[in-house]
């Protein structure tokens, strides 16, 4: 893969063309867009978490103890796509992959402990249609959950394109909006963290 | 050239629906904005028919319902956003001197989704019947699915699907078009181009794209949420599962009273535009129609629960809600006095353009009247579900919106088309919608503080509101006729050869300096810009066209592309999938669409280049 280092890039490749700019401040944009969409969902399920009539409640359900090793996995995998743009910044291709790659495997394990969770919570006869609490949970974690599984699709597939055509004016900005994007969806996380689990333990 | 690649050139058919071309979707955007605003315009004379005498029994029951909630989700959602991404297309880029817009492929994926959207929701009239909930789909109605408990619905459970699934998948298109014209007018304005210096147009279009970022991600939420409770059976709206349905109520308002500045502010663009060219004047107190602007931009999102006044959410709730509302009528009467300040002394010529600008004006402050009184949550009380509130709002949304797009659509019809439309025609087309428009609300005021409610299918005798239903059908016959006239006078404009100068009007804005129709480049050179109304600035300095910012060069652009069909196609079959629960079809879509997403990741476009040699060939300057 190092036959593709150009080692002319500018200090910052992906901002270095117009259309880099565009991608970049478009995704902030794109992202703002989501904070109203994640926004709404919060208030769904911030207004309906108390709804039980039927089933089991936030408090019964939730086990904090892997509740926070989810959280400490998804942290982590923001930490090491950060290592990622910065290898990306000092134009080590090799690095840059494999910190996303890095990446890509936190972001399974995390959703494969996601999944887990969700098959303990419906044999406890927490299901989608239990309770209103039951659906907006599953709605918002869900969305949640739907995000992290396309960022590693999306991510996996950028790692193949960087093996294919290098570190360029071109691909940087795609490494770099990924980044944002994951970015974006482990700072939801820990809201989901704060306002499903931990006051699903403690705040009524 | 190193750069240099093959370009890929369709023609006919194909040229369209491969097209990234602004201009090109902007021509799309408004035929089938047009397409729309026709259908729904027929459900209205459909409704009004059914309402011209009492006790009637033509369109009743759902049947009425599926009209009047089809009429209103066609005309807000299909017809005017479309029709006002028509002109953000057409002009936007040409007003900022830009090449092209920020994200060409992702404008043309924004058009195919809202078309596409549009296409699935109006499928419905074939398929066992069209949505019926209103077109604000309120919860519980729009959760039916039992078709036991719903004998009333003529059986028709389905309706609420096509305008969920319909409408997810046009917001979707809506919201990317909000970013890309975002991005392009902060990342794409011509040298000399500064903030304050934006023509006013393109003011209005980056606030509305502003409120479409942050407003349509809330009905995409309310929309998914309503489709889990109608097709996985979740609990959101149901309340014996502990679900709550006024919480649809404030998700659809948080989208849709933002919804409403959307609309209206590219209309007030448009009549800053046109009441300042005509005028010959410089627009009246250009800083504080930006600051209004924006101030009512971000006022649309504090006053959404002036919708929900008798839903019973205290008095606390309700006036700091009135209050909000009402100090909306502040910065939309510094604009009302800028455009008659900017009438005022000015050399007025009385273009069908400008008749439709000037006329906007006092319909439009009748209106806002109206909505100052229904600010007022006591008296709300009384006007609520009246007719009072149809009146209200086909004031502000027709005599408002739609005057603004018509004048528009006689003001750009030669830059997007390169020919003029017939003023004589523009004329009996601008009266008989004018007059029909009064006739047909003016009298619904009264209809409706008589007491006669909005989405009932008809009315007993002797109650007195005879007369003023049969006025206001008669009115809906007349802006029927007046929309027929439009059509014929832009079938004889067809008919004619390309003939419009560049600069028919003696604009002031940049789209002026370029050939009518715009070149495919739009600017041969890109302009430096010198001031507010920078074409006027170099008329006056004596300058015949614009000082060009750089040498004649190649022209970079960017190729045309088959994949924002069929990642929209994808959508559209998979919204199907959803509906009839047919999981394979939906898998079917999903691959469609995340395959052509995939081709769009891994194949870079390179664009292809237009040379200086083929430049002097088309004649454009600067």
């Amino acid at each position: 893969m190092s036959t593709h280092q150009t080692g002319v890039l500018p200090a910052h490749p992906e901002t270095a063309t117009l259309e880099g700019k565009n991608k970049v401040l478009g995704f902030w944009l794109f992202l703002g867009a989501e904070v109203v969409l994640f926004g709404c969902l919060f208030a769904t399920y911030i207004a309906l978490r108390n709804s039980v009539p039927d089933g089991p409640t936030a408090e019964e359900l939730f086990k904090l103890n892997t509740v926070a090793w989810s959280t400490f996995v998804l942290l982590t995998s923001s930490l090491t796509s950060v290592f990622a743009i910065m290898a990306m910044h000092k134009q080590k291709l090799g690095q840059l992959l494999f910190w996303l790659l890095i990446t890509v495997l936190f972001g399974l394990t995390f959703l494969g402990m996601e999944i887990y969770e969700f098959t303990e919570y419906v044999h406890e006869g927490h299901k989608f249609v239990t309770s209103a609490f039951s659906t907006s949970f599953y709605t918002l974690v869900g969305f949640h959950g739907a995000h992290v599984a396309f960022g590693i699709c999306w991510i996996t597939l950028l790692i193949l394109q960087g093996l294919k055509k290098g570190l360029t004016v071109v691909t940087a900005p795609k490494f770099y909006v990924a980044a944002l994007y994951w970015h974006f969806i482990d700072l939801v996380w820990v809201f989901i963290f704060t306002v499903v689990y931990l006051m699903g333990k403690v705040g009524h | 050239m190193a750069h240099s690649h093959t370009a890929k050139r369709y023609s006919g058919l194909m040229d369209w629906l491969t097209t990234v071309d602004h201009k090109k979707i902007g021509i799309l955007y408004l035929i089938a904005g047009g397409f729309f605003f026709l259908v729904g315009g027929l459900e209205a004379i459909l409704i009004r028919i059914q309402l011209a005498y009492p006790d009637q029994h033509i369109f009743i029951g759902d049947t009425f319902n599926q009209l009047t909630t089809m009429h209103g989700t066609t005309m807000i959602f299909f017809a005017a956003m479309p029709v006002i991404f028509a002109f953000m297309n057409a002009v936007v880029p040409l007003q900022i001197g830009a090449r092209d817009v920020a994200f060409p492929f992702v404008n043309a994926l924004g058009f195919w989704l809202f078309f596409l959207g549009g296409v699935l929701m109006n499928t419905s009239w074939f398929l066992g019947g069209a949505p019926d909930a209103g077109w604000t789909g309120y919860a519980p109605l729009s959760t039916i699915t039992d078709a036991s408990s719903a004998t009333t619905l003529q059986h028709n459970i389905m309706g609420t699907d096509f305008y969920v699934l319909g409408l997810q998948i046009a917001g979707i298109g809506t919201l990317i078009g909000g970013i890309n014209f975002l991005v392009t007018i902060i990342n794409m304005r011509a040298p000399g181009l500064t903030y304050m210096r934006l023509p006013m147009f393109t003011w209005t279009a980056f606030i509305t794209s502003g409120l479409i970022v942050l407003a349509f991600p809330a009905i995409t939420v309310a929309l998914v949420e309503l489709m889990f409770d109608r097709i996985f059976g979740g609990a959101f709206f149901d309340a014996a599962r502990g679900g709550n349905n006024v919480l649809w109520e404030h998700l659809f308002w948080i989208f849709g009273h933002p919804e409403v500045y959307i609309l209206i502010l590219p209309a007030f663009g448009i009549i800053s535009e046109i009441v300042s060219t005509f005028s010959k004047k410089r627009l009246f107190g250009y800083s504080s129609m930006v600051f209004a602007t924006v101030l009512i931009g971000f006022l649309g999102f504090m006053v959404w629960v002036h919708h929900m006044f008798t839903t019973g959410l205290g008095p606390v709730a309700n006036s700091i809600f009135s209050i909000a509302t009402m100090a909306i009528a502040v910065p939309t009467g510094v604009k009302i006095f800028n455009w008659l300040f900017t009438l005022w002394g000015g050399q007025i010529r009385f273009t069908t353009a400008n008749v439709f600008a000037t006329a906007f004006i006092p319909t439009f402050v009748m209106g806002g009247t109206t909505g100052v009184m229904l600010a007022i949550p006591d008296a709300d009380f009384q006007y609520h579900d009246t007719y009072f509130v149809v009146a209200h709002f086909h004031y502000v949304i027709v005599g408002g919106l739609v005057l603004g797009l018509f004048a528009g659509m006689y003001y750009w019809w030669p830059k997007m088309f390169g020919r003029m439309l017939s003023e004589t025609l523009g004329k009996i087309h601008f009266w008989f919608f004018f007059i029909g428009f009064h006739l047909t609300f003016f009298p619904q005021h009264f209809l409706g503080l008589m007491g006669m409610p909005r989405r009932v299918f008809t009315y007993q005798p002797g109650h007195d509101l005879e007369m003023g239903n049969l006025i206001s059908t008669v009115g809906a016959f007349l802006m029927g006729i007046g929309t027929i006239v439009f059509l014929i006078n832009i079938i004889s404009t067809w008919a004619k050869p390309k003939t419009a100068v560049a600069d028919p009007w003696d604009g002031r804005s940049l789209e002026w300096a370029i050939p009518s129709p715009a070149p495919e480049y739009n600017f041969k050179q890109t302009p430096l810009v010198r001031g507010l109304d920078a074409l006027w600035k170099e008329k006056m300095a004596g300058n015949k066209e614009m000082i060009p910012a750089e040498p004649i060069g190649s022209i970079h652009m960017p190729s045309p592309s088959i994949l924002p069909l069929t990642m929209s196609l994808g959508l559209f079959i998979a919204g199907f999938g959803f509906m009839y629960e047919h999981y394979i079809v939906v898998g079917i879509g999903m691959a469609v669409t995340l395959i052509s997403m995939f081709l769009r990741s891994v194949y870079d476009d390179h664009g292809w280049h237009i040379e200086p040699e083929e430049l002097e060939d088309k004649g454009g300057r600067a």
